[in-house]
């Protein structure tokens, strides 16, 4: 069923009995041309675009849980391409232009919404780099502009301009960046790959890579092995066990980030606003909530749920930046696990096995990446060879040197 | 999560600084640059018990080797990293 105006109305006259799953609950065939493991966004866009660009739609998409259980549902939504390095910048602008027309592209409505992303900066140093950024995504062709501390002050009054350690000067925007209705995509690309013939498997976790002479065979799985000419790695926060299958060791380690949400309120705040001093991020939902997150755990964690101390970290960041906010209670509180890599970029290659492909180490920038890093990927497994904006995400660039630090803090997982 | 310090006890975990995967070792001058590479960048990174480096910056100011579980956050074994180090390489 295509979704318009129409068919919602013509649903609601039959007092919406009539709606179908948006997705059929497939079970495994015994062989697919491509199996892509994780039924996450990235795993579901990829097999969309697989579908919708390259025609390829004998594909499987395996998922351990429920598709939306993972970073896809766990993140706090927000899109940008405010990247420095030319590794990442066209990367994400790619990423931001197919979010543009995401909702045309697959009929589902995400709720995308360019509200604007403001970085502030409350130093003279800070103001520095803000402008250098700022001028570098211009010159890669994406928005951006340095506001001052009024400009900054008419957008967000409720701000702690004068906090007394750290004044905020003024702030990078991007206007087109914004925030998207996570799970929306993640249904959304299921549905849209569904409609061409793709299998979403759900409940079906990967227990094993068959590989023989060096080319990958199938996947062993909790519901039986799959065979398949090409297997698709997109299980971002379980990279490293999920490659290791396939005798991988990657440049990766999973680290848990938290993400919290406020009790509802009236509209509040009409942008994404990030602070500059700590590591704190804040926007409001369509249903009121205010999501906000900050630092990963710093641990090594596979567990979904972090600890108090970081929790407390948010919280301070939060409220140096805008006191306004311990007024509010937080009602809910939740982790995801972060494919951390040693530059805090992430990997969309080949790998040294033939037909297996790597998509991995997001980071905790994965959800503005959705698009993109399906794109890209279905391109690399379609045609052999990486998309354009894609070619410096590679394996290898560890062993040569050709590192993609934005923040330059070198093989540090825990702090990119 | 508290970590049991064993020069100055059970104590917070907001005292100790993560210093990262306590199992990598750094490979002699004269070895090739691919096992600087392993070492530098790759990691096991276990689903499960990991062997970790802890440092007690707001207390003794000890390296620890801490054994964790990844999925749990449970700590097993608390060590000091020279005993540790030196009882792992030999």
């Amino acid at each position: 069923m295509r979704y318009s105006i129409f068919s919602l109305a013509a649903q609601a006259l039959k007092g919406n009995r009539g709606w179908a799953p948006a997705w059929r609950d497939a079970a495994p065939k015994a062989e697919y041309d491509v199996v892509i493991v994780g039924g996450g966004g990235h795993g579901l866009a990829t097999a969309h675009y697989l579908a919708s660009r390259h025609g390829i739609t004998n594909v499987a998409v395996v998922e351990k849980g429920y598709v939306g259980s993972g970073n896809v549902g766990r993140n706090t939504t927000i899109i940008r391409s405010n990247y420095l390095l030319p590794g990442n910048t066209p990367f994400y602008e790619l990423s931001l232009k197919l979010w543009e027309g995401l909702e045309q592209d697959i009929n589902f409505n995400a709720m995308v919404s360019q509200r604007g992303v403001l970085n502030l900066y409350h130093s003279d140093g800070q103001r520095d780099a803000y402008a250098r950024r700022g001028n570098a995504m211009r010159l890669a062709g994406v928005d951006g502009e340095l506001l001052d501390r009024e400009q900054v002050r008419a957008m967000a009054p409720f701000l702690d301009f004068d906090n007394g350690r750290f004044p905020i000067q003024g702030g990078l925007l991007q206007r087109r960046g914004g925030t998207v209705r996570h799970d929306a995509v993640a249904w959304g690309y299921a549905r849209a790959a569904d409609q061409r013939g793709v299998d979403i498997i759900q409940n079906c976790e990967v227990t094993g890579i068959t590989v023989q002479n060096g080319r990958v065979t199938g996947v062993d799985t909790t519901r039986g092995p799959i065979r398949a000419k090409k297997v698709a790695l997109a299980a971002a926060g379980n990279s490293s066990r999920v490659a290791a299958m396939a005798g991988l060791r990657l440049p990766i380690e999973s680290h848990v980030l938290q993400a919290f949400v406020s009790e509802g309120v009236k509209p509040l705040i009409d942008c994404v606003i990030t602070f500059g001093v700590g590591h704190f991020y804040i926007s409001q939902s369509d249903k009121g909530g205010l999501v906000f997150g900050g630092d990963i755990d710093m641990y090594n964690s596979y567990a979904q749920r972090g600890n108090l101390p970081t929790v407390e970290h948010v919280m301070e960041a939060g409220m140096a930046m805008w006191p306004g906010l311990g007024r509010l209670r937080t009602l809910r509180q939740w982790g995801g696990i972060m494919d951390m890599t040693m530059d805090g970029s992430p990997i969309i290659d080949h790998t040294p096995v033939q037909g297996l492909y790597l998509n991995c180490g997001w980071c905790y920038g994965g959800f503005k990446a959705t698009p993109a890093s399906g794109f890209c990927f279905a391109h690399l497994i379609a045609r052999d060879e990486p998309h354009e904006v894609a070619t410096l995400l590679r394996l290898d660039r560890f062993a040569t040197g050709r590192l993609i630090d934005e923040s330059g803090a070198g093989a540090q997982p825990n702090l990119h | 999560m508290r970590i049991a310090c064993p020069h100055c006890g059970d104590r917070d975990s907001q005292e100790f600084t993560y210093l990262g995967d306590a199992t990598v070792r750094r490979p002699a001058a004269d070895a090739p640059a691919e096992a600087m590479f392993e070492y530098v960048y790759l990691r096991d990174n276990p689903a499960g018990p990991h062997r970790e480096y802890w440092r007690h910056s707001a207390g003794c100011h000890a390296w620890l080797v801490v054994t964790r579980d990844t999925r749990t956050h449970a700590i097993s074994d608390v060590q000091p990293a020279r005993p540790a180090r030196k009882g792992a390489v030999a």
